[in-house]
């Protein structure tokens, strides 16, 4: 018998033939905190599905050993009922459901048949008690909790799973900074008390506070496991990046010129949650012909920040927006396109295509005015103006009437930066220009940005992908818990400067 | 080559919805024919230019919500309120006229530019205000037949003049029947010259020549055949002819305007279009003001008809205008649908009323099937378009 209340053992998983994980290891004793770190995208969701059996057992390979036996689950269920217990970055709760019956949907207390609210309340009283947790009404609706006390409802409902081990993904990224010690404090007492935790996270301060042991993995592949003790967050940094770079991007030489936009202390806050800042006070300019990259880790604020400049932000917010000098009073995306900021969205899917209309009136959709006398469309002037997008940005459609959403994922793409390029905006903002696109599609969007930029317009890129940021920006903002974490100027600059001050241990450069 | 036939032939039915509509709507007509047939006479009662006559004019009404009704479902929303507007415009219009002794000019002019303000309002309380169209039409079902049963007293007005009868119950002459039809040929057949220069002017796929003429062969046969029937009984009746002036508009304004563009593009992904810099609300508003404005064509139309301004007038229509709608290919989620498709359903409502009725056939019957039809008409739309909601 080992030691190990867990262990996976050469874990892989294929989605369509790309493997997604490699022969990862991990391994959970009781009473002990793993760390689990790795880039977006590295793989560190997939290998939690494999162990709760979202992935059931036989679609990967490799081997789970749970308390020395054989763990064979098909289900979420089953991994449960094990003392598995995940907590999902998106929270999992109904929010019109009592906070009680939100603990103990799927397993209610009955009596008779029917559902005794009593036992419930009593009990969830009892748990939220086990997590010091006094101020919370069991009989109240879950919407009346802020999300940092939703977190502490999930972790009851984990507790009431009896859970032996839980495992919080990205459990932070949507608390204020209180919640979050709260938080912290909670895990470090289950510790004490035996439980097994697995924490995802990409702020690796926290890590370093409650994990005993880091295991980073990169790319799918396991990179290695080392003590905490024997670790600092910017070894850490070191093994999550480490990969090299490719010359995938055609970079071209563009003037700089003036300032064309001045943002001034641009504060958000969450839709959901409105006392909590999810941009902090953060200015930056930007020049004609500049490629601004904006980098960060996933919810660290940067598409709430663009998206408020284009007028499309559905919270509340505040500070001042100048273009050429004059400030700008941006109320909606229409003031923005008019004003001569245009963006293409990050969510390709739901705010970027008309999915049953075709390419080309997608394209067009934006500035249908131009084409119409007395509010008639002149077909003819638009079809020149769609074929003449469709040879420049080489859309692949055989029509271009076919409706858009019957085009690859990169035609898709092309034809939504197509329709953001029309208007003719001195400032186009890209969120994630190149996601869900295939590498020659990529590249094709890359020429583009260049190649407005030698045109003088202003991009602003936000991407996840640090590659790409350090590839096409002349200079990079990164943003980091909401705030402006450091403003680098595009020469030699490395992904372990970024990533470390996007996670908040570099040093701030001008 | 019988299975790559039928695909093709289910293909081009996918493409030509309207053909199939078409061929349903013969085979209402042949199945009606056959069981109105008379063997001592030897004629069919169901065939005759009267009842054809008779026929369009009972759809036209239903004809004209489900024209506008088409832009409101294509939108993402629902207008159940157009039954009792058109109710209440149709009573202010017979109060208007008899009880005031309003000008004909003055009596249209006002109730068009009431139903346009009233559906404006239903508009704004969905667009700008937030609340569901479906909780909006509903009150508005409410609260305009109210408004109606206040405004008449419950009792029916009339005699209603007769300029305003005309409305409703008159005929174009022949000769300016037949001078419509063949200027609408000529229109048609210049518009498909246009289309086809352009297109190829901007090296887009155009019909091969054989099947363009015999696409407008078809039509010209089926205009001459439409005129000279309903020219063999009276004439072509006015409320007829208002119908397919709007079916042109309307149509125009769906393919062709910024407007029917904005529409398609709300009904598609309305965030998306937000985001495109559209100003997604006004133009909801719009759509249930266009809606408000036919309401006030067939409020119009049914105090015509009737000669008089009766409370229960319409009762009802907003279904019959929405069942047309999805018999005509319209989709409930929204940015699929035609202005023709939603006249063709609802003439086809239309048929089974009348046929069923010459049969003498029970309303709790005619009800029924009048409920299994629509269902099977958007089963077959889901079947043939591959479309299984997810």
């Amino acid at each position: 018998m080992s030691d190990y209340l867990l262990e996976m053992t050469g874990i892989s998983k294929s989605f369509n033939g790309v493997k997604a994980l490699d022969g990862i290891h991990l391994k959970v004793r009781a009473g002990e905190c793993v760390g689990l770190c790795g880039e977006n995208g590295a793989g560190k969701s997939t290998l939690m599905k494999v162990l709760s059996a979202v992935y059931p057992y036989g679609t990967w390979e490799g081997k789970i050993v749970w308390d020395g036996q054989e763990l064979k689950a098909t289900s979420i269920r089953e991994t449960e009922k094990a003392g598995i217990v995940i907590i999902h970055q998106e929270l999992m709760m109904v929010p019109h459901l009592s906070v009680a019956e939100n603990i103990f949907l799927g397993s209610e207390i009955t009596s008779h048949g029917f559902i005794d609210y009593d036992a419930m309340n009593a009990r969830a009283t009892e748990l939220l008690a086990q997590l010091d947790i006094h101020d919370i009404n069991p009989a109240l609706p879950v919407y009346n909790y802020s999300g940092g006390k939703q977190q502490l409802i999930e972790i009851a409902k984990a507790l009431n799973k009896n859970a032996r081990l839980l495992i919080l993904d990205e459990p932070t990224s949507a608390l204020t900074a209180a919640e979050t010690r709260t938080l912290l404090n909670l895990i470090k007492q289950f510790k004490a008390r035996g439980m097994a935790c697995v924490y995802i996270s990409h702020k690796l301060d926290e890590v370093a506070e409650i994990a005993d042991t880091v295991t980073v993995i990169r790319d799918g592949t396991h990179i290695g496991t080392r003590p905490m003790a024997e670790l600092t967050t910017d070894a850490i940094i070191t093994m999550m990046v480490g990969r090299e770079m490719k010359n995938l991007f055609p970079r071209e030489e563009h003037a700089i010129g003036e300032v064309i936009l001045d943002a001034r202390n641009i504060s958000c806050w969450d839709v959901t949650n409105p006392n909590r800042k999810v941009v902090n006070n953060v200015s930056f300019e930007l020049r004609r012909g500049e490629i601004l990259g904006i980098a960060g880790l996933v919810g660290a604020g940067r598409t709430e920040l663009v998206s408020t400049l284009f007028g499309a932000y559905r919270g509340a917010y505040e500070g001042t927006v100048s273009l050429e000098g004059k400030e700008l009073k941006i109320r909606s995306p229409r003031d923005a396109v008019r004003a001569g900021i245009c963006m293409v969205p990050e969510d390709r899917k739901r705010d970027g295509i008309l999915p049953i209309v075709g390419v080309g009136h997608n394209m067009t959709v934006s500035v249908l005015n131009r084409f119409a006398g007395l509010g008639l469309v002149k077909e003819e002037d638009e079809l020149a103006a769609i074929q003449q997008e469709i040879i420049r940005l080489k859309i692949k459609t055989a029509d271009p009437m076919l409706p858009i959403a019957s085009l690859s994922g990169g035609n898709q793409q092309k034809a939504v930066l197509a329709k953001m390029m029309l208007p003719e905006p001195r400032v186009l903002i890209l969120d994630e220009p190149t996601r869900g696109v295939d590498v020659g599609a990529k590249y094709e969007i890359y020429k583009l940005i260049f190649a407005l930029a030698k045109t003088g317009v202003a991009v602003l890129m936000v991407s996840s992908e640090m590659p790409e940021v350090l590839g096409i920006s002349d200079r990079v903002l990164v943003i980091g818990e909401g705030e402006l974490r450091g403003n680098f100027v595009n020469e030699n600059l490395s992904q372990e400067q970024v990533l470390a001050a996007a996670i908040g241990q570099g040093s701030r450069a001008a | 080559m019988t299975t790559t036939g039928g695909k093709s032939f289910r293909k081009f039915l996918s493409e030509n919805k309207i053909v199939a509509l078409l061929v349903v709507v013969a085979l209402i007509w042949a199945l009606f024919g056959i069981l109105t047939y008379d063997a001592d006479t030897g004629t069919s009662g169901f065939l005759t230019a009267r009842n054809f006559s008779n026929l369009l004019r009972q759809m036209a009404i239903t004809g004209m919500l489900a024209a506008a009704m088409v832009f409101v479902i294509v939108a993402g929303e629902i207008d159940l309120s157009v039954g009792s507007l058109l109710g209440l415009l149709g009573g202010v219009a017979a109060i208007l006229d008899v009880v005031l002794g309003w000008p004909l000019a003055g009596t249209i002019a006002t109730v068009l530019l009431l139903g346009a303000v009233l559906g404006l309002f239903n508009g704004w309380l969905t667009a700008y205000l937030g609340i569901p169209s479906f909780i909006v039409t509903l009150g508005g079902q409410l609260a305009f037949r109210g408004a109606v049963l206040g405004l008449t007293g419950g009792i029916t007005i009339s005699p209603v003049s007769p300029g305003f009868k005309y409305l409703g119950q008159g005929y174009l002459p022949g000769w300016l029947g037949n001078a419509c039809a063949i200027g609408l040929f000529v229109l048609l057949v210049a518009m498909a010259l246009l289309t086809r220069g352009k297109r190829t002017k901007h090296n887009l796929p155009v019909a091969t020549p054989v099947a363009e003429v015999a696409r407008l062969a078809a039509i010209g046969a089926l205009v001459l055949g439409f005129v000279l029937v309903l020219n063999s009984y009276q004439g072509i009746p006015v409320p007829v002819l208002v119908l397919l002036v709007v079916l042109g508009l309307f149509t125009v304004m769906a393919k062709g305007t910024v407007f029917g563009r904005y529409v398609y593009a709300v009904g598609s992904n309305a965030e998306a279009t937000r985001l495109s810099g559209v100003n997604v609300n006004l133009v909801k508003m719009l759509v249930f003001g266009l809606m408000g404005l036919m309401a006030a064509f067939a409020g119009l139309a049914t105090t015509a008809r009737l000669a008089a301004g009766t409370p229960s007038a319409g009762f009802g229509g907003e279904l019959d205008a929405i069942a047309s709608c999805f018999i005509g290919g319209t989709s409930m989620r929204g940015g699929v649908g035609s202005v023709i498709g939603a006249l063709v359903g609802a003439l086809i409502m239309a048929s089974l009323d009348n046929g069923m009725s010459m049969l003498g056939v029970d309303t709790f019957w005619q009800q029924i099937i009048k409920g299994m039809i629509l269902v099977l008409a958007v089963y077959l739309d889901i079947v043939s378009s591959g479309n299984k909601r997810a």
